[in-house]
C-alpha cells in the first residue's frame, strides 16, 4: 500500500485519548459484537438446528416458544457488528463485504429465512404450511453461522475461495451453537425436550472441538499459521477453550444450567477472539490494510467512541430487563 | 449478463423499494400501538386490549421481515457500493452504527416484551415496552434520513486522498448531520407513515363494516362491529391529521429541493432550457415516437398551467427562473422523476379529499353508512404505500446520476472487482425471492386482516354506547 497525501490530515496520527489507541480499541470492539451476536443468535440458531431433529409438534412449538421473546433482540448484534466495521474501518468493510459477494448474500438469504420461518409457522394451522416453514427454520438456522464461519474463516485468511479450513470453522461454528442452543432449551424448556439436552449438548461438544483441532491443523501446515498459533495470546485461547468445553459438558451433566450457558459463551468469545489475535494487526490481510490505516480519523473516530460508550450501558439494561421478564422456562401460549 | 454497475443499481432500488413497506407499516402504527395500549391499560376495557392485540400481530409480522430486509440493504453498501462505502465510510457508516446502537435494539428487545408479555409485566413497564418500540422505530428513520439527506445536501466535510483512495473527511460533524436536507426529509417521512397506516386501517375497517352492514355477510357468528367500527373512528382520525399536512409540507418541500437540489426539481418539472414563467405540466410527452425511451427527450408536448412551476419553486412568483437540466452535468431518468412526482402529488390530493369526506360524513352520523365512502375507502386502503414509493423515487432517481450530491457520482461508487455474472445472479435472486417474500406477506397480513381479532368477543359492556346512535351489537340486532 501506498500513502498518497494530499491532505494533511489524511495521514491520521494515531488517536490516543485516556491512554488507548481509539484504533486498536474498536478492532476489539468489533470483534466483541461479533462474538455477542455468534452466542446470542447462536443459541437461537442452536435451537433451529434442533428443532430438525425433534418429531412431536409440542416440542417443536417449545423451541419456537423459548427464542420467541429473544431473537429479534439478539438479530441485532449483527447489524451493530456491521455497523461498527463500517464506521470503524470503511475501506475494510468495503474490501471484505465486496469479495465475498456471494458468500454474504448467502448469509442473508439464510437469516431472512430464518427470521421469517418461526413468524410465518405460527400463522396457519396446517401441516404442509407448518411443514415448509420448519423446514425453512432449519435451512436458515443451520445455513447463517456455517455461512458466517466460512466468512470468518476467509476474512482470517485472506482467501477468495473457498478453502477447505474455512469450511471446517463454518462445521465448527454449527457444532458451537448447538451446544449453546442445548444448554439455552435446558434452562427455557421442560419436559422431555429438556432432558434430551444433555445428550445433545455433550456431542456438539465433542464435535466441536475436533472439527477445532482439524481447522487448527489446516491453518498450522497449510496456511504457514504454526508461529503464530504457537505464541502465547492464541496458545491461551485454544487452551481456555478446551477448558471451557469440558467445563460445559460437566455442567450440563450435572444440571447447573447457567454455568453451561455461560461455558458456551466463554468459548463462542473464545473462538472469535482467536480469529482477531491471528489477524491483528491486520483487519484485512488481503489488502494489507492495518488497523492504524483503515480507522477513520478524527474527529470520526471519537464520536464513534462517545455514542457506543453512552448507549451499550442502555443496550445491556435492555437486554437485563427483557432477559428477566422472560427468566425461567417459557411455556408454550398464545403469544398475541 | 447485466454491467455490475446497472444490475447494483437495480437491485438497490429492488431492495429498497420493497424493504420500505415494512418499515413504513411499523412506524404508522406505533402510535396507534402506544394510544390503544394507553387505553387498555387506563381503562381496562375490552376494546382496546382487543385493538391492541390484533395491531401488533400486524405490527409483529412487519417488524420481522422489516429487520431481515433492512439488514440486506446494510450489508449492500459493502457487497455493491464498496468504493463508495470506502470514500464515505467516515461520515456515512457513522449514522448506521448509531441506528443499530441506539434504536433498533430499544425496538427489538422492547418489542418480546411488548409481543409476549402481556402477563408478566406490570401495566406500567407494559405501557412504557409500548413507547419505547415505537420510539425505537422513529429513531431509526432518524439516523437513517441522517444518512440518506447528508447524500443529497452534503455538508461539514473535506475531501482527500488516503490510501490511495478519495475519502470523505468529517470536518464539523454539526453541519454534516444537521444539514438542511433532514428535517424536511424526517417530517414527510414520517407523516407519510402515519397517513398510510391510517389509510390501511380506514380500508380494512371500511371492508369489514361495508360488508356487514350492506352485504349482511356473517362469518362465523363471531364478526365484531364495535371492533371494526372503533379502528375506523380512529384511522379517520388520523387521516384527517395526515392527509392536510402532508400536502401543505410537501409544497414547502418542493421549494427547499429546488433551492438545494435545483438538478433534481428540474428533473420533476421536466425543464431543460433555463426559463421564467415556467409552465407546470400536468402531462407531459415527447413529440416524437422515437424520444419515448430517451430519457433526454427536449421536444415535450404538455398542458400546464402558464407559470405554475415557476410559481411553486418561487413560492408565489410566476416569472422566476428555473435553471434547466441543460446547466448540470448529467441529468436523472426524467420520465421516472417526472411522472413519479406528478402521481404522489395527486395521491396526495386525493387523501386530503377522503380526509375531508369521511370526516363531513362522521360529523353528519352517516359514516357506517355511506357506501361511496367506504368503497372509496377500501380502494385507497394501499394507495399510501404507492405513495411512499413515488416519493423515495422522485427522491433517489432524481439525485442521479449523484451518489452525493456534486461529490461522486453512483457509476463511480460501485465495488470494482464485482463481476456481472455475480450481480446479476444476486439481482435474479432477489427478484424472484422478494417477490415470493411480498407475497408470503400479504398472504399473511390479509389473512390477519379477514379473521378480524382472534378469541371470543366482548360484550362491551364496560363502555358507553357509541355517541352517534349505532346499537352496540347484541348478537339479536340485526345492525351487525
Amino acid at each position: 500500500m501506498i500513502e498518497t497525501v494530499a491532505h494533511p490530515r489524511a495521514l491520521v496520527p494515531a488517536v490516543v485519548r485516556f491512554g488507548v489507541d481509539l484504533a486498536d480499541l474498536w478492532f476489539g470492539v468489533v470483534f466483541a459484537f461479533l462474538a455477542v451476536f455468534l452466542f446470542l443468535d447462536g443459541w437461537d440458531f442452536g435451537v433451529g438446528a434442533i428443532f430438525a431433529t425433534r418429531e412431536s409438534d409440542h416440542e417443536r412449538e417449545q423451541c419456537l416458544a423459548a427464542i420467541g421473546p429473544f431473537w429479534d433482540g439478539n438479530e441485532v448484534w449483527l447489524v451493530v457488528f456491521g455497523g461498527a466495521l463500517f464506521a470503524a474501518f470503511p475501506p475494510a468493510y468495503a474490501a471484505l463485504f465486496s469479495r465475498h459477494y456471494l458468500l454474504l448474500f448467502g448469509v442473508l438469504g439464510a437469516l431472512v429465512l430464518r427470521g421469517l420461518a418461526p413468524e410465518f409457522y405460527e400463522q396457519r394451522e396446517d401441516a404442509t404450511w407448518k411443514r415448509w416453514w420448519g423446514r425453512a427454520f432449519v435451512v436458515g438456522s443451520v445455513g447463517a453461522p456455517f455461512l458466517l464461519g466460512v466468512f470468518a474463516g476467509n476474512w482470517l485468511l485472506g482467501a477468495t475461495g473457498v478453502p477447505l479450513a474455512s469450511v471446517v470453522v463454518g462445521l465448527a461454528v454449527v457444532a458451537l451453537n448447538v451446544a449453546a442452543g442445548a444448554a439455552f432449551l435446558r434452562l427455557k424448556t421442560t419436559g422431555p425436550l429438556a432432558e434430551a439436552m444433555p445428550r445433545y449438548g455433550t456431542r456438539a461438544a465433542a464435535a466441536y472441538l475436533a472439527l477445532v483441532v482439524v481447522a487448527l491443523g489446516l491453518l498450522a501446515l497449510r496456511h504457514g499459521l504454526l508461529d503464530a498459533l504457537l505464541a502465547i495470546p492464541s496458545l491461551a485461547l485454544v487452551v481456555t477453550s478446551v477448558v471451557l468445553c469440558a467445563c460445559y459438558v460437566v455442567a450440563l451433566r450435572d444440571d447447573r444450567r447457567y454455568l453451561a450457558l455461560g461455558a458456551a459463551g466463554g468459548t463462542t468469545g473464545a473462538l472469535v477472539a482467536l480469529v482477531g489475535v491471528l489477524l491483528y494487526p491486520a483487519v484485512d490481510p488481503r489488502t494489507g490494510l492495518t488497523v492504524e490505516q483503515a480507522i477513520v480519523g478524527s474527529p470520526a473516530v471519537e464520536l464513534l467512541t462517545v455514542a457506543a460508550a453512552l448507549l451499550l450501558p442502555l443496550v445491556a439494561t435492555y437486554f437485563a430487563v427483557v432477559y428477566s421478564v422472560f427468566s425461567g422456562p417459557i411455556e408454550v401460549e398464545e403469544a398475541y | 449478463m447485466v454491467d455490475p454497475v446497472t444490475a447494483s443499481r437495480l437491485q438497490f432500488a429492488l431492495t429498497t423499494i420493497v424493504h420500505i413497506v415494512f418499515p413504513v407499516m411499523s412506524m404508522g402504527l406505533a402510535p396507534f400501538l402506544v394510544y390503544f395500549t394507553w387505553k387498555e391499560v387506563r381503562t381496562g376495557a375490552a376494546l382496546y386490549e382487543r385493538l391492541r392485540r390484533f395491531w401488533t400481530k400486524i405490527f409483529a409480522v412487519s417488524f420481522a421481515v422489516g429487520t431481515v430486509t433492512g439488514l440486506v440493504l446494510e450489508f449492500e453498501f459493502g457487497t455493491n457500493f464498496a468504493a463508495f462505502s470506502t470514500a464515505a465510510g467516515e461520515l456515512f457508516g457513522g449514522p448506521l452504527a448509531a441506528e443499530g446502537m441506539m434504536a433498533f435494539f430499544l425496538e427489538a428487545t422492547f418489542l418480546g416484551i411488548f409481543v409476549f408479555g402481556r402477563e408478566r409485566v406490570s401495566d406500567r413497564l407494559y405501557f412504557l415496552s409500548s413507547v419505547l418500540v415505537g420510539l425505537g422505530t422513529w429513531l431509526s428513520a432518524v439516523w437513517i434520513l441522517i444518512a440518506n439527506s447528508w447524500m443529497q445536501t452534503p455538508r461539514g466535510f473535506e475531501m482527500a486522498t488516503k490510501n490511495g483512495h478519495p475519502v470523505v473527511l468529517l470536518t464539523d460533524p454539526i453541519a454534516a448531520y444537521a444539514n438542511p436536507r433532514f428535517p424536511w426529509m424526517f417530517v414527510h417521512m414520517q407523516n407519510a407513515a402515519v397517513l398510510t397506516v391510517s389509510l390501511f386501517m380506514v380500508g380494512v375497517a371500511a371492508y369489514h363494516v361495508y360488508r356487514r352492514r350492506h352485504l349482511g355477510v356473517v362469518d362465523g357468528g363471531n364478526f365484531d362491529g364495535r371492533f371494526w367500527r372503533a379502528t375506523l373512528k380512529v384511522a379517520v382520525v388520523g387521516l384527517v391529521i395526515t392527509a392536510p399536512f402532508q400536502v401543505v409540507h410537501g409544497d414547502a418541500y418542493g421549494r427547499h429541493v429546488a433551492e438545494t437540489q435545483p438538478q433534481k426539481f428540474a428533473a420533476m418539472e421536466a425543464v431543460w432550457e433555463t426559463d421564467s414563467y415556467v409552465p407546470e405540466y400536468i402531462v407531459a410527452f415527447p413529440t416524437s415516437v422515437e424520444d419515448l425511451t430517451d430519457p433526454r427527450a427536449k421536444e415535450l408536448f404538455g398542458i400546464g398551467i402558464p407559470g405554475g412551476a415557476s410559481w411553486l419553486a418561487s413560492g408565489g412568483d410566476a416569472s422566476a427562473e428555473i435553471t434547466g437540466l441543460n446547466e448540470f452535468e448529467g441529468s436523472p431518468p426524467v420520465a421516472i422523476v417526472f411522472w413519479s412526482f406528478r402521481a404522489m402529488v395527486a395521491m396526495g390530493f386525493w387523501f386530503v379529499l377522503l380526509a375531508f369526506w369521511a370526516a363531513y360524513r362522521w360529523y353528519s352520523g352517516e359514516l357506517y353508512e355511506d357506501r361511496l365512502l367506504q368503497k372509496a375507502l377500501m380502494a385507497s386502503g394501499l394507495l399510501g404505500f404507492l405513495g411512499v414509493e413515488l416519493g423515495w423515487i422522485v427522491t433517489e432517481v432524481g439525485r442521479q446520476p449523484w451518489v452525493i450530491q456534486g461529490v461522486m457520482k453512483t457509476t463511480a461508487g460501485v465495488s470494482p472487482g464485482l463481476t456481472g455474472t455475480e450481480a446479476t445472479l444476486t439481482l435474479a435472486g432477489f427478484a424472484v425471492g422478494y417477490l415470493a417474500l411480498l407475497s408470503v406477506y400479504a398472504y399473511v397480513v390479509g389473512r390477519i386482516v379477514r379473521r378480524g381479532p382472534s378469541g371470543e368477543r366482548p360484550d362491551y359492556d364496560d363502555l358507553p354506547e357509541e355517541p352517534d346512535g349505532a346499537r352496540v351489537l347484541t348478537g339479536v340486532s340485526g345492525d351487525d
